[in-house]
């Protein structure tokens, strides 16, 4: 017997991916290359909605290297085939049919038309070139007013409207809380604002790759995705494939933040390409591509009404959001913009509350799931709105929040959106949080410099947010209408010398799941951290699973590892004792080892992988094997909570904002390994400050996207961001064995309305009571200068690397 | 056009299109895709390589312009089984995610530290302005070239992976970790 060991749960491991990535030894799917493969590149729309009269395909035929060129007509000669929207958030939604290649018209810009499959890449792009298609040009639908206006023209006429859906909860129709407009009829103080969510791209480093092989009789396809499970189950139905006949394979994935949650038109088309070719066909896009034709996110409209008593209590919220889909939806579509029905009431106690939604097709990219999905938007809103209501007040904006929040002593408390919260302590994280940003003394420096008239303000933004993630539970998904469940899989298999593998259903692409699902088999089977190999992204090996995203892989997937090693466990000690011809109820298992309890006879569990292999000497009707599954579904979501704070200097004279310093207390429950909570945090926190600083997709009024490369969309670079303070507080979870709540959406969805709190606070006594984001020098010098009214002005194409006026053509 | 490139101690003679970037010839011709490509318009750095000693973005160079010359990549870095200085202070502080930029945020990193040694944090920021990364934030990995900068002895840097007459240098980059 070994002294106890040091749990693995908990430790700064560092990570195991880390050593093939550091040395350039990787697998992305773009460096696959397969004998006879050939290369697919697609001529994609220059303009945002026209009917396209004619395609001549022939002169690019005759290109050398050219093997074929295909139209949708020739992909789909039915029509018949659409992407899947997996979510009809109502079931009169709209929903336009999405095709491989354009069929009959484009409707935006960007979205491919024709494929070129050529013996090398660049004969494929110069093919391009050289294919003749006619546009028609038809009216372009722009913006979300003109959108749902009377009369607007509509993006897709069979469709008749522009208008996709309208979702609404209200709480008094719920039975969880009052009617809305009494409350804000009845209370003395009203404040309403209208925030834009500006339309983001998810940026993901990796550009979108895919290899099909349809040269074995299961066809085999490696995608850069993060739902390879979603994606064979989807490619098979959107195809008609047999299922069984398709192998889906996510090598090393470069990211995704909901990016690469999606089912394309591009990996639909390879597939099919492919099998009329029966050859393995890539295609790998170009960043310019990814700019236009991979899915963007956020594009909301938000009109918040929020309504309170004198001494700050509120009594009411009312939130009506326009969330612009683009030109189709996308596998989850209308379904992001209602997740934030949940969230909008936040930490807070709010006795009456109803939130409509419409979704609205333009003639733009679509949007879909970019980090967060739906609770940064809502949390924007209310935390936002807050500040104003604060200011409204006159109170200091944390006194209100602390007068409305739910109280560390009132969980679980079941709020007006009827989420139940199962834990959480906003006044030790917020105490925490104070105490590291120096508060009161950052307070007392903004009253000097106002006083003073100080050229350069400070500003002090709060954002003490909360997030419903893990997502899961399958019955809760099924009521909102859902098409999936929300469980996920996972398996271990004892090998014989006692090593182990583990298979999981989530699909990392950044996350370190090799690591950290490593630390918590280790403490459950009391193996070594590096005895255990996790096997993952392979339909074969890993034939079940529902992905990563929506903070759900640890929540829900690290859960199922647990229950599957309880089941190795639980087989083991029944051969151990009879190994050890001891009652099964003797037997303690502690460190890898089952011990007689007062004996110091001893097996570890190693031998008794070993023993289950030979098979030489087990129980009667015991089965030769300790490898286990489980699926885990759990009951509730679960939610990380927070106190952001942002200190930032306000140049007055050039409108620059300065991020003096950013401090989170961060409260996700029990931490697996500190190190990588701590990357997920600024990651997190990179990209919502990005939002609020720096970035935002541009279309000009012909719908071409203006901020179309990385040279005018404006991805922060190490330069325009400042250190983070970060810290946590620990209040388990109760929904699950590990009390663990989700991390990687936590930093992206409470520090954009921060950082947007602390710009406002520090030019409010000018007169602002918002800016647009993203905050540009320019808005916020408008919005100092000229009061508020123009603080919204037309969105400009990057800040400063080469950007293009949007009025003079794009970077298109 | 016919070039001759040394690339991690190898010489390779090929023909190759003179439109033939140098991040393609890595990758397609020389099977050497350790090194990426994450844009078009020479913005991400993920695509960075060490060109005749210095940094480069392999996306704006053309094969034919590293004719007669010698390229280091991420793959070329670990000497006798050991980790450069930078790939370990990487791998010691988190300072990658996904993992996609990290080739070239490391071989950046290893220029600048040849040009400043000792950088202070906003000397390794403004030194690493052209790399993009979407998952870290960047802080990590400011912690970790600085880091490595405290593992790395004087003078290491792209000169000291030259290899000359098809011998390694055994100084300088390698270090003491």
């Amino acid at each position: 017997m070994t002294a106890m060991a040091e749990p693995e749960v908990g430790r700064a491991r560092v990570r195991k991916e880390d050593e093939r990535l550091i040395a350039g030894r990787t697998r992305w799917t773009d460096n696959i290359t397969l004998p006879g493969m050939v290369h697919m590149a697609l001529l994609r729309s220059p303009t945002a909605h026209a009917r396209i009269s004619a395609i001549d395909t022939s002169a690019a035929k005759e290109m050398p290297g050219v093997i074929a060129v295909y139209t949708g007509d020739d992909l789909d000669p039915g029509g018949e085939v659409g992407m899947p929207n997996a979510w009809p958030i109502t079931p009169d939604q709209k929903t336009p049919r999405r095709p491989m290649l354009a069929q009959g018209t484009v409707n935006f810009a960007g979205e491919a038309v024709a494929a070129v499959i050529a013996r090398s890449s660049a004969e494929a792009e110069d093919a391009l070139a050289e294919i003749d298609v006619d546009y028609e040009d038809l009216p372009v639908v722009l913006g979300l007013d003109n959108a749902v206006a009377d009369g607007a023209p509509l993006v897709h006429e069979d469709l008749g409207t522009n208008t996709s859906a309208e979702w609404i909860f209200d709480s008094a129709e719920a039975g969880s809380g009052g009617d809305v407009q009494q409350a804000i009829s009845s209370s003395e103080v009203v404040v309403t604002r209208r925030f834009r969510q500006q339309r983001l791209v998810p940026a993901f480093m990796e550009p979108r790759s895919v290899v099909v092989d349809p040269t074995a009789p299961q066809l085999t396809m490696w995608s850069a995705t993060q739902v390879p499970h979603i994606l064979k189950t989807m490619v098979a139905m959107t195809l008609g494939l047999p299922e069984h006949q398709v192998r889906v394979i996510a090598p090393d994935v470069g990211g995704g933040f909901g990016g690469k949650l999606a089912v394309t038109p591009e990996e639909c088309a390879a597939v099919v390409v492919a099998q009329k070719l029966g050859k393995p066909v890539k295609w790998t896009e170009s960043r310019s591509e990814t700019m236009v034709a991979a899915h963007h996110g956020r594009d909301q409209m938000q009109d918040i009404t929020i309504s309170a008593s004198r001494d700050g209590t509120v009594t009411g919220l009312k939130v009506d959001l326009l969330a612009d889909m683009g030109a189709y939806l996308g596998i989850v579509g209308g379904g992001v913009p209602v997740l934030g029905a949940f969230m909008f009431n936040a930490i807070y106690k709010i006795p009456a509350y109803r939130f409509s939604c419409t979704t609205v097709l333009t003639n733009t990219t679509l949007t879909d799931a970019y980090r967060g999905a739906g609770r940064p938007e809502a949390t924007f809103g209310i935390e936002r709105i807050m500040d104003e209501l604060a200011a409204e007040l006159g109170m200091d904006p944390m006194a209100l929040r602390e007068k409305n929040w739910i109280a560390h002593d009132e969980f679980p408390y079941t709020t007006v959106s009827t989420l139940t919260y199962d834990s959480g302590n906003y006044e030790a994280a917020t105490a925490k949080a104070m105490q590291l940003f120096d508060y009161d003394g950052l307070r007392r420096e903004q009253a000097e410099r106002r006083e003073r008239g100080d050229k350069v303000q400070l500003g002090i933004g709060i954002s003490t947010f909360t997030e419903m993630c893990g997502l899961a539970p399958s019955r809760v998904l099924g009521s909102l209408d859902y098409g999936a469940g929300g469980w996920e899989h996972a398996a271990i298999r004892m090998l014989p010398t006692g090593k182990v593998e583990v298979v999981t259903g989530a699909s990392p692409h950044g996350q370190g799941h090799e690591t950290a699902w490593s630390q918590i088999v280790a403490d459950q089977l009391g193996v070594g951290f590096d005895d255990i190999e996790i096997l993952h992204g392979d339909t074969q090996s890993s034939h079940k699973g529902l992905d990563t995203y929506g903070s759900r892989s640890l929540t829900v997937g690290g859960i199922a590892v647990v229950k599957a090693a309880e089941k190795v466990i639980a087989k083991a000690r029944t051969v151990a004792a009879h190994l050890m011809e001891a009652a099964e109820e003797d037997l303690e298992f502690a460190d890898g080892t089952f011990t007689v309890r007062g004996t110091d006879t001893s097996t570890a569990i190693q031998d008794v992988a070993l023993a289950v292999f030979a098979a030489h000497n087990l129980p009667d009707g015991v089965e030769p094997t300790l490898d286990s599954e489980a699926v885990f579904d759990p009951e509730n979501f679960s939610f990380p909570h927070g106190t952001h704070l942002c200190a930032t200097e306000v140049d007055t004279e050039t409108g620059r904002v300065r991020l003096r310093s950013y401090v989170c207390v961060d409260d996700i429950g029990n931490v697996i390994n500190p190190l990588i909570v701590e990357g997920q945090m600024h990651g997190g926190l990179a990209q919502g400050i990005a939002q609020a600083l720096y970035e935002e997709a541009v279309y000009d009024e012909f719908g071409t996207l203006t901020s179309g490369t990385f040279a005018d969309y404006l991805v922060p670079s190490a330069m325009d961001l400042p250190s983070f303070t970060t810290d946590r507080t620990e209040t388990a979870a109760t929904s699950n064995p590990l009390g663990v709540k989700g991390v990687g959406e936590a930093g992206t969805i409470a520090s954009t309305p921060a950082v947007v709190n602390a710009v406002v606070d520090a030019v409010r006594h000018r007169g602002v009571q918002d800016i647009e984001m993203p905050l540009s020098p320019m808005r916020v010098w408008h919005a100092v200068h000229q009061g508020n009214a123009a603080a919204g002005t037309e969105g400009e194409a990057g800040g400063g690397l080469g950007s293009i006026d949007p009025a003079h053509g794009g970077a298109q | 056009m016919r070039i001759t490139v040394t690339v991690d101690g190898t010489g390779y003679t090929d023909d190759v299109e003179p439109r033939t970037l140098l991040v393609h010839h890595l990758r397609e011709k020389l099977g050497k895709t350790g090194t990426v490509v994450g844009c078009d318009t020479s913005n991400c750095g993920a695509c960075t390589v060490h060109l005749n000693g210095q940094s480069v973005k392999s996306c704006s160079v053309l094969a034919v312009q590293a004719d007669g010359g010698e390229v280091n990549t991420v793959e070329g870095l670990a000497r006798d089984g050991q980790l450069h200085p930078v790939q370990q202070a990487f791998r010691d502080n988190h300072a990658l995610q996904c993992g996609f930029c990290t080739p070239g945020m490391i071989m950046q990193s290893i220029d600048l530290l040849a040009d400043n040694p000792n950088p202070d944090e906003e000397a390794v920021r403004e030194g690493l302005e052209g790399n993009l990364c979407r998952c870290t934030g960047y802080q990590n990995i400011v912690r970790a070239v600085r880091d490595a900068a405290g593992h790395m002895r004087p003078g290491a840097g792209p000169a000291a992976e030259q290899v000359a007459d098809g011998e390694r240098t055994t100084t300088g980059a390698r270090g003491d970790v």
